[in-house]
């Protein structure tokens, strides 16, 4: 008798962590009228996953509602925010963004789904953050921004906003080759003192429940992304250094050429998913 | 005095007479509790948003009390019985003695 209630009481566990996660059939569709990819199949070059899933399948009814409408969506605050800086002169030149690209619905449609993408005149891998910031220093005369700081996250979720809804498609041959297998690498490569790889973890585990967190698999496609535990966007970069540092390593920075690398190829493993950002995770 | 604090509010253009009709609203505004310490262990002053109301045609539809356990930006999403034609007016007021105020008008149709 107290086995039988034992078994019950597992199918009920059971239940309820299928009901944490998304039905196959859920749809983000955002105030009624923007339909995103949440759930497609894998881009070529991945081996060892079939069909690739955002992180909002992954997250509780009650969250995922709150991205269906930017009213209800809190990261859409922080583009307000961005909107007001956007028309800001500031440095030297004279400039505000809104001087070279004219409003950012006209000059920023399309940028988020192709980014990290190689720079032919600087001879380098760049992310959104240092787009910005080489157009703050070299076009405005101001001063970067911190690289995770309020102001350029705020500002990539705004651009970010612009391409909302198109496919994400990072490029991964050409001049880009070589970063991106240094990120495939990093990927798969097992740190700290958990020993854990984000594919341990994103690739391995996805679906599976790691004490009281339903793991994803870890795409981007919906970043920056507001997170309830800290009200406020979170970018790319940040979010890579907390994961790292829960495996108890010594992290990477935000900005540097490990974290680029590590943003091209897992950016790359979300080709054919909807850019979403900004997007609200837990 | 809190810094940028920005009111919205969303409220269907029409309804039908007697239809309940669902308003959502939002003030993004730092909820300072009052109970944090700065870098230098000085108490941060409480800045709260205190008290919000809505008004329909002069009548009040809500009144809440806020307290400082209340997270930032708050958001409070009600449902408002709409007779006739009018005015949805909304007040927040602020610990620093800032009232801020929104309207919107909404149709019987």
């Amino acid at each position: 008798m107290k086995l039988k209630s034992l078994t019950s009481a597992i199918a009920v566990l059971a239940l309820g962590a299928g009901a944490a996660a998304a039905a196959e059939d859920s749809q983000l569709i955002i105030n009624g009228e923007t339909e995103i990819v949440t759930w497609t199949k894998a881009p070529e070059h991945m081996e060892n996953v079939d069909e690739i899933r955002s992180g909002w399948t992954f997250r509780s009814e009650e969250t995922q509602a709150l991205q269906m409408d930017d009213f209800d969506n809190p990261g859409m605050i922080f583009v307000d925010q961005a909107r007001e800086t956007w028309d800001q002169v500031d440095g030297s030149e004279g400039k505000s963004c809104a001087s070279c690209h004219g409003t950012p619905e006209e000059g920023m449609a399309g940028v988020r789904a192709v980014y990290p993408k190689w720079n032919e005149a600087a001879g380098e891998v760049r992310t959104l953050e240092m787009q910005i910031n080489d157009c703050r220093e070299n076009r405005m005369g101001a001063e970067k921004w911190g690289y995770t700081s309020g102001s350029i996250v705020n500002m990539t979720a705004l651009i970010t906003l612009q391409s909302r809804g198109m496919p994400v498609n990072v490029a991964i041959d050409g001049p880009v080759k070589e970063t991106w297998e240094q990120g495939k690498e990093l990927y798969y490569t097992r740190t700290g003192q958990l020993e854990l790889s984000c594919a341990n973890c994103h690739e391995d585990n996805y679906d599976n429940l790691i004490r009281a967190d339903h793991l994803s698999q870890g795409q981007i496609n919906g970043f920056p992304a507001y997170r309830l535990k800290n009200a406020k966007l979170n970018s790319v970069h940040a979010r890579f250094k907390g994961c790292v540092r829960d495996t108890r390593a010594e992290t990477y920075s935000p900005g540097s050429d490990e974290f680029i690398a590590l943003e091209l190829y897992v950016a790359s493993r979300g080709n054919g998913l909807s850019v979403e950002g900004p997007s609200v995770r837990n | 005095m809190a810094s940028g604090v920005k009111p919205r509010v969303k409220v269907p253009k029409s309804a039908a007479a007697g239809e309940a009709v669902t308003i959502k609203t939002l003030i993004s505004h730092k909820m300072e509790s009052g109970q944090r310490k700065d870098s230098d262990g000085n108490l941060i002053p409480r800045s709260i948003i205190n008290r919000f109301t809505c008004d329909f045609n002069g009548a009040n539809v809500i009144d809440v009390t806020l307290e400082p356990a209340i997270s930032t930006n708050p958001y409070f999403e009600f449902e408002a019985k709409v007779d006739a034609a009018g005015e949805f007016k909304f007040t927040w007021y602020d610990d620093d003695g800032s009232v801020y105020e929104d309207a919107k008008s909404i149709a019987i149709g």
